[in-house]
C-alpha cells in the first residue's frame, strides 16, 4: 500500500508538518443555522462539516414510531462538491453505512425514553473532505444535539488513530489514509469512559492496536475541550449582546 | 431490526444466564455453535460455500467477468462484495433496496478481505488498464438465527478458497479464452469474530435472541498471521477500552480455530 509517497520525514514530522500525536488545527461553532432545532459546524484542518438536528418531532412515516422512546435517525452525506472527483449527490453505500455507524455512536449518550413517539433526525452535511469524516461528523453531530438542548449522558467526540510509514499517528488526514497502513476511527464518552464507534481497516498487531486506541482516545479528550468551549461560547456571545443592550 | 418479540421473562432469563457465565443454548460464553462448511456446491459459480452456524445458513457464490480496472489501480483485479437479504431467510427480511444492515453486513466482509490482501489482486491483470479480472463475491443469507457476519465471512473465504478461474491468454493486444482453470491466487486467510454485549459481558457468536437483547456487537477480523485487519461495532450501546483489548485476545485465539475448519477443506 504505502509505495513511492514518503508520510514521515527524515525528521519524524507528517506530510502537514505535524508530529505524530499531534491534532489538525480544529475549528467549532454552535448554533449557526436559523431553522434547525440545534446545529453546529466543524473545520478539522481542510475537512469542513455542518451539522443540523431537527427534533423531538412527529416521525415521519408514523409507522416508524417507538411506542417506548424517541427514533434516532442520522444521514451522513457528501456534497457533490467536496471531493477531488464529483461524487454523484445520491447516497453511497460507503455514505450508507457511515450513517448508520455514527447514529450508533450517538445513540448511547442520548435519553431517548424522554421522548417516546417522537423523531429526532440529525444531518450531517460534508462540505469539503480531506480524511477523518466521520470522526468530526460524529463530533459536530454531538455538538448539534446538544445545541438542540436534548438531554445526554454525555458529549460524544471522535478522532482515528492510525500507522503510517510504520509509525502511529493521531487524526489522519485524506493522503494518510489513503496511503497508509491502518485507519482507526473511535468514538467516545469522555465522562463516561465508553467507546461507541470503532472501525478499523489496514493491518495491525494487538500490541499496535492497544497503542493506536489509547491515541485515538487521547485525541478525543483534547478535542472535547474544544467542544465544551464552543458550546459555552454560543451563549457568551448571547450574554454579551444581552448586556449591550441593557446599558444602552 | 428489533422487532423479532422476545417475553420480558426470557430476555431477563438470557440475560442473567450470562451474567453468571451460562448461556440459554448451553455453550459457554466463548463457544461458537456448530459449524459445517462444504464447498463446491453451486457448479455454475467459479466458487461457491455454504456454512451452517447452528441454525443459520449462509451461501456464499463467486463469479469471475472480465472487466475494467479502476483507474487509480490500473494493474489490479477488482474486488466486489455483495450481500442479499432475502425474504425467505427470516420474517424480518423484505423484498426490496439493500437495508442498512445488508450493506453493512457486505462491507465489514469486503474489509477483512480487502485489507488483509487476500486475493492476489495484482495476479489478476491481463492487459493494464484495460482488461482485468473482476471478482464478485455474493453473499446469500438463507436463514437468519444471529451472528450473520461471521458465518458469512467463514462462507466467503471457503468460496474464494474453492474458487477455480478461467485461464485467459493474450494475443496481440486480443483476449482469448482457453479451456483451462486455475485456483484464484490467494495469500491470506481472514477470519472474523464476533461478539455481543450483553450484562457487561462479552459473547461470542450471539444467536438470534441474543442479538436481540444485546446492546452493543463487536467484530474484529483477523488475518493468518494474527494480525487485526478490520474491525465494526455495531448497536446502539457502547463498550469500555478494557472490553474491546480483551475481545481481542479472545478472537485472535478463535480465528485460528475457525480458520483451521476452512483452510483444511
Amino acid at each position: 500500500m504505502s509505495g513511492k509517497i514518503r508520510l514521515i520525514d527524515e525528521n519524524g514530522l507528517r506530510v502537514d508538518g505535524r508530529k505524530p500525536n499531534e491534532l489538525r488545527p480544529i475549528k467549532m461553532e454552535v448554533g449557526i443555522l436559523s431553522n434547525a432545532d440545534g446545529s453546529a459546524y466543524i473545520e478539522q484542518g481542510k475537512s469542513k462539516i455542518l451539522a443540523a438536528v431537527y427534533g423531538p418531532r412527529e416521525v415521519h412515516p408514523r409507522h416508524l414510531a417507538l411506542p417506548d422512546r424517541a427514533l434516532l435517525r442520522c444521514r451522513y452525506h457528501m456534497a457533490p462538491f467536496s471531493v477531488e472527483e464529483r461524487k454523484s449527490p445520491a447516497p453511497s453505500r460507503r455514505e450508507i453505512e457511515l450513517s448508520k455507524v455514527i447514529k450508533e455512536a450517538l445513540e448511547p449518550a442520548v435519553f431517548l425514553e424522554k421522548f417516546p413517539r417522537t423523531s429526532i433526525d440529525i444531518f450531517i452535511e460534508v462540505l469539503q473532505a480531506d480524511g477523518g469524516t466521520r470522526c468530526a461528523g460524529t463530533t459536530v453531530a454531538a455538538l448539534a444535539l446538544a445545541d438542540a438542548g436534548i438531554p445526554m449522558r454525555d458529549l460524544v467526540v471522535a478522532c482515528a488513530a492510525g500507522k503510517v510509514d510504520g509509525v502511529l499517528v493521531l487524526d489522519l488526514n485524506d493522503l494518510e489514509d489513503k496511503e497508509g497502513e491502518a485507519d482507526l476511527p473511535v468514538a467516545y464518552m469522555p465522562n463516561l469512559g465508553l467507546v461507541s464507534l470503532l472501525q478499523m481497516d489496514g493491518l495491525l498487531t494487538i500490541e499496535e492496536f492497544k497503542q493506536a486506541l489509547n491515541l485515538a482516545i487521547e485525541g478525543c479528550k483534547q478535542i472535547y475541550k474544544l467542544q465544551k468551549e464552543a458550546l459555552k461560547a454560543k451563549y457568551i456571545a448571547i450574554k454579551e449582546e444581552v448586556e449591550t443592550c441593557l446599558q444602552s | 431490526m428489533s422487532s423479532i418479540m422476545i417475553s420480558r421473562i426470557r430476555q431477563k432469563q438470557i440475560s442473567q444466564m450470562i451474567a453468571s457465565g451460562k448461556r440459554l443454548d448451553g455453550r459457554g460464553l466463548t463457544d461458537y455453535r456448530p459449524i459445517k462448511i462444504e464447498t463446491g456446491i453451486i457448479e455454475k459459480a467459479e466458487g461457491s460455500a455454504r456454512v451452517l452456524m447452528g441454525r443459520t445458513e449462509v451461501v456464499v457464490g463467486v463469479k469471475v467477468e472480465l472487466g475494467e480496472p479502476f483507474p487509480d489501480r490500473p494493474n489490479e483485479g477488482v474486488l466486489t462484495v455483495n450481500s442479499e437479504f432475502v425474504p425467505l431467510a427470516s420474517p424480518e427480511f423484505e423484498a426490496g433496496p439493500p437495508s442498512e444492515e445488508s450493506i453493512e453486513l457486505a462491507r465489514v466482509i469486503d474489509r477483512g478481505i480487502r485489507e488483509s490482501q487476500a486475493i492476489e489482486l495484482e495476479k489478476l491483470c491481463l492487459i493494464p488498464g484495460k482488461k482485468v479480472y473482476v471478482i464478485f463475491i455474493d453473499i446469500y443469507v438463507l436463514n437468519h438465527d444471529g451472528n450473520l457476519i461471521d458465518a458469512s465471512a467463514l462462507a466467503s473465504l471457503a468460496a474464494l478458497i474453492n474458487t477455480k478461474i478461467p485461464v485467459y491468454v493474450v494475443e496481440n493486444g486480443e483476449i482469448k479464452k482457453t479451456s483451462e482453470y486455475m485456483p484464484l491466487p490467494m495469500r491470506n486467510y481472514p477470519i472474523a469474530i464476533t461478539f455481543a454485549n450483553i450484562s457487561d459481558k462479552l459473547v461470542i457468536d450471539p444467536w438470534l435472541e441474543e442479538e436481540e437483547i444485546m446492546n452493543a456487537r463487536l467484530t474484529i477480523t483477523f488475518d493468518k498471521d494474527g494480525r487485526i485487519c478490520a474491525i465494526q461495532k455495531g448497536g446502539q450501546g457502547a463498550l469500555t477500552p478494557q472490553q474491546i483489548i480483551e475481545a481481542a485476545y479472545i478472537a485472535r485465539e478463535k480465528a485460528e480455530e475457525l480458520r483451521m475448519l476452512v483452510v483444511k477443506n
